[in-house]
């Protein structure tokens, strides 16, 4: 007996002390301990959920719908110059719905000419229609999966691009199912903004404004839904000193001649005339000819640069610009342009994101709750173990003593474990602590019936913690239960309240099975004891 | 030794009619409140039902009803508002149909900025939930419940035998219709928080019946020749004690939560507590009830081999 005494002990006393050391860093004043402790042992701080911390979560779902249609549309685009390249005439072509393209070829003849051009196109099928000029191709359902899923892969990395300009500690970017998009912030002073970076599409385009957008006539036609071929209107919509929103329509020509895939850099400049804040961008090689070649064909027309369809400014072009160098300007505040500029260095959406949920928790919030949270748990701590004393004694400061281990040992796991303590999780940890007695009471009261029969103290010991150690084991399994179901099905802070519980039960039955029975078989080889303090 | 309570000869068993009735009641009471979910007419978290809601701090105390008023000057919707304990603090709740304009969080912050004059206020947090969430997570709570009813049956059937199992199952499931029911009642919000909590106080209260179970399967083995509910009466003050304090120990750090947890945990706390009353109850009155009445509905059969 003696000598298993004394290994429990020590294992008691190993993982009690292999619990402290990682519960050490999340108490206030570890940063006295010298830079090998921080480096060698456990230095990380216990990991505060965002109801506790202060911060923003968002859940984003990605509209994968619209890039399969984008690149629908890219394909008919493909598809009108290799035809244009054989000299095939094209009556009409254009996307249906959302992975469908129907063309139509003005000389029948050209037919299978132009069969043999689309067979280059691996990833459409096509299919013939009851009019034989016409064609329908459909998008491989393997290419649209294909789409749907790189969409969203590159819209979170699009979305961590902007987010690591932005500066938060810690930023969480992770998908959730097949769209969505899960955004954890904590501790960001500015959530409107981070709103609105990381929500923006952010597709930048550049378009000629077609010069007939200052006749009258046809502008009043355009507007009211007659558009000359390849056109479109688009707004500049400005807000003066006053807030008050002005839109003012452009006919454009349609063809977007550069975007911001283009860009290699984009930096915030002040302007030396009026000191007001302006982007400055720079194209690569192949944009910059582009936009070269653009310029010098079109000087004394003007170059709208848009961004989300909305033109932020359509300067005249006063010459052919060789140096791939462009500028957007605007009335901005130094943040605008600086969000500006992050956004088109981190590059567009490739399809847009729908914020679906936001929750934010300013920081006097979550301070707020961690203080109460703590002051329940310790109060009730404190009740609870005041009642074991006063109605078991000295067993009752044994089972206090368990209580004690059981609980270093659980907020040492969650830090081992890089668990995250959320509100309701502190609430776990409150209730495991009346839970976690309760194991002790099962023996407690075993042993007193045993007693109250005659037997002695170390028989009423061996007998009670036999009989009660299969109805622990029971009652531990169930309440495990519900908690694993609830950290299934549950969210974040939910998850928080099912680690607590599970970890809390689990430690409990270590705790209360090897713990307090070493304790009491300690007691009993001591002195032969004749009664129990029970 | 203190005792709570010394040797008890309470017969339980044959007060189990009264304790059928008050049983019924809250059984329907709970049945009425899952009904009153189902057809949407329960007050349930915005989580659940999508919405907006913000919690503000104002400059100081401030009177709800200027805020209502304030409100329905900027003609926003129908909105749930709470004060805190801390009377400079408010929760504004909007739910879903109406929170599909566009950043209703503005809306609110400018009709209070605007009909509201002079006093400022700070935005201390704020949920803005779509509805394809909650769609989400109503679907996710239900299925969290049925697996868990699901994982206790075949848990206890396996330990005890399939009446017992059946018997704890439902004595469970009347634990958390009747905290569901009194939740309902209440007006309380119908968050995940309290779905927590009555999962939670499944468990439990199974824990406590266990204890009993446990008792009357030593007591079947070794006092075979005592009628039924002689024995599980004999059982149930055996460990009448042990039940009590048990629940006890939770029910102080429940408490404790109620009392001094905060806002966010109120509910919750509140569920739990209840549920521990309910669930001691339930082990006695319910459960163990169960069995009586089961054994002496077979009775009537033809005698059947006892495990």
């Amino acid at each position: 007996m003696k000598k298993t005494i004394k290994w429990r002990a020590i294992l008691l006393a190993f993982t009690t002390a292999l619990a402290l050391f990682y519960v050490l860093p999340s108490l206030p004043g570890f940063d006295v301990f010298p830079t090998w402790w921080q480096e060698h042992l456990p230095h990380e701080k216990l990991k505060l959920g965002l109801d506790l911390q202060g911060g923003m979560h968002l859940v984003l779902e990605v509209d994968a719908d619209r890039a399969v249609e984008n690149a629908t549309e890219r394909w008919a685009g493909e598809i009108k110059s290799a035809f244009g390249k054989e000299k095939i005439s094209l009556e009409k072509i254009a996307r249906e719905g959302q992975d469908r393209i129907l063309l139509r070829i003005s000389k029948p003849e050209q037919r299978d000419t132009a069969s043999k051009v689309l067979s280059d196109f691996g990833v459409l099928d096509v299919s013939p229609t009851a009019d034989p000029s016409e064609m329908l191709l459909t998008l491989k359902p393997k290419e649209t999966k294909r789409l749907k899923e790189y969409a969203v892969r590159q819209c979170l990395e699009t979305i961590r691009n902007r987010v690591d300009q932005f500066g938060v500690s810690e930023p969480q970017i992770v998908p959730e199912g097949e769209r969505r998009i899960v955004v954890q912030l904590p501790g960001i002073k500015e959530p409107q903004r981070a709103v609105e970076l990381i929500g923006k599409t952010a597709l930048l385009e550049f378009k000629l404004v077609d010069e007939r957008t200052n006749d009258g006539k046809v502008m009043q036609e355009a507007l009211a839904g007659h558009l000359p071929p390849d056109t479109e209107i688009l707004y500049q919509r400005t807000t003066d000193a006053k807030g008050n929103i002005s839109s003012i329509p452009f006919l454009m020509q349609k063809k977007t001649l550069l975007t911001g895939d283009s860009i290699t850099s984009a930096e915030v400049q002040i302007g030396t005339e009026l000191n007001e804040p302006y982007v400055s961008l720079e194209f690569d090689r192949v944009g910059g000819k582009i936009f070269s070649d653009i310029t010098g064909a079109n000087v004394a027309r003007r170059l709208a640069i848009i961004l989300d369809n909305n033109i932020y400014s359509a300067p005249r072009i006063n010459e052919k610009i060789p140096s791939g160098k462009a500028q957007i300007t605007g009335r901005f505040t130094m943040e605008e342009a600086r969000d500006l500029a992050i956004v088109l260095r981190a590059g567009a959406l490739p399809a847009p994101v729908r914020i679906i949920a936001n929750v934010t928790v300013g920081p006097s919030l979550g301070q707020d709750s961690i203080s109460k949270g703590l002051r329940a748990t310790l109060v009730g701590a404190a009740l609870v173990v005041t009642f074991m004393i006063f109605y078991y004694r000295l067993s009752g400061v044994v089972a206090d003593f368990a209580l004690l281990l059981n609980i270093i040992m659980l907020i040492g796991a969650l830090s081992w474990f890089r668990a995250t303590l959320t509100l309701p999780g502190i609430a776990g940890i409150a209730l495991t602590i009346g839970m976690a007695v309760d194991s002790n009471v099962l023996m407690f009261e075993r042993i007193r019936e045993e007693l109250r029969l005659g037997k002695t103290p170390r028989s009423a010991i061996d007998t009670g913690y036999n009989k009660a150690f299969l109805t622990i084991l029971d009652s531990h399994v169930t309440t495990l239960i519900t908690a694993v179901v609830l950290f299934q099905f549950g969210t974040g802070p939910i998850k928080g309240f099912a680690v607590s519980l599970s970890l809390g039960v689990l430690i409990n039955l270590y705790t209360a099975l090897v713990g307090t029975k070493t304790v009491f078989d300690w007691m009993t080889t001591r002195s032969d004891m004749k009664t129990l303090s029970i | 030794m203190i005792e709570l309570l010394g040797k008890t000869k309470i017969d339980f068993m044959g007060k189990r009619y009264y304790a059928f009735a008050l049983s019924g009641i809250l059984v329907l009471l709970g049945l009425f409140g899952l009904l009153q979910i189902l057809r949407g007419h329960a007050n349930m978290g915005i989580e659940f039902s999508g919405g907006t809601a913000v919690q503000l701090k104002f400059d100081g105390p401030v009177e709800v009803g200027k805020v209502r008023e304030a409100l329905a000057k900027a003609n926003l919707p129908e909105s749930n508002l709470q004060q805190f304990s801390d009377t400079s603090r408010v929760l504004i709740r909007v739910k879903k149909e109406f929170a599909e304009q566009a950043r209703m969080l503005d809306q609110i912050q400018a009709a209070l900025k605007q009909h509201l004059s002079g006093r400022g206020f700070v935005v201390e947090g704020s949920d803005e939930i779509g509805p394809a969430i909650g769609k989400g997570l109503r679907k996710a709570a239900a299925w969290a419940v049925i697996i868990s009813i699901i994982g206790i049956l075949v848990y206890v059937a396996w330990r005890f035998e399939f009446r017992f199992g059946v018997a704890a199952t439902i004595a469970t499931f009347h634990d958390v219709l009747a905290i569901l029911g009194v939740m309902v009642l209440l007006g309380k919000e119908i968050t995940l928080l309290v779905v927590t909590a009555l999962l939670t106080l499944a468990g439990y209260s199974l824990t406590d019946t266990i204890v009993v179970f446990d008792r009357i399967r030593e007591n079947l083995r070794s006092r075979r020749k005592d009628p039924l509910h002689v024995l599980i009466n004999f059982s149930i003050n055996e460990v009448l004690s042990r039940t009590i304090v048990t629940s006890l120990t939770v029910f102080l750090a429940s408490l404790s939560l109620f009392f001094l947890g905060g806002e966010v945990l109120h509910d919750f706390s509140l569920g739990m507590s209840l549920g521990i009353i309910v669930g001691t109850y339930s082990s006695i009155f319910v459960a163990s009830a169960l069995l009586v009445e089961w054994h002496a509905q077979v009775r009537t059969k033809p005698a059947r081999k006892r495990r």
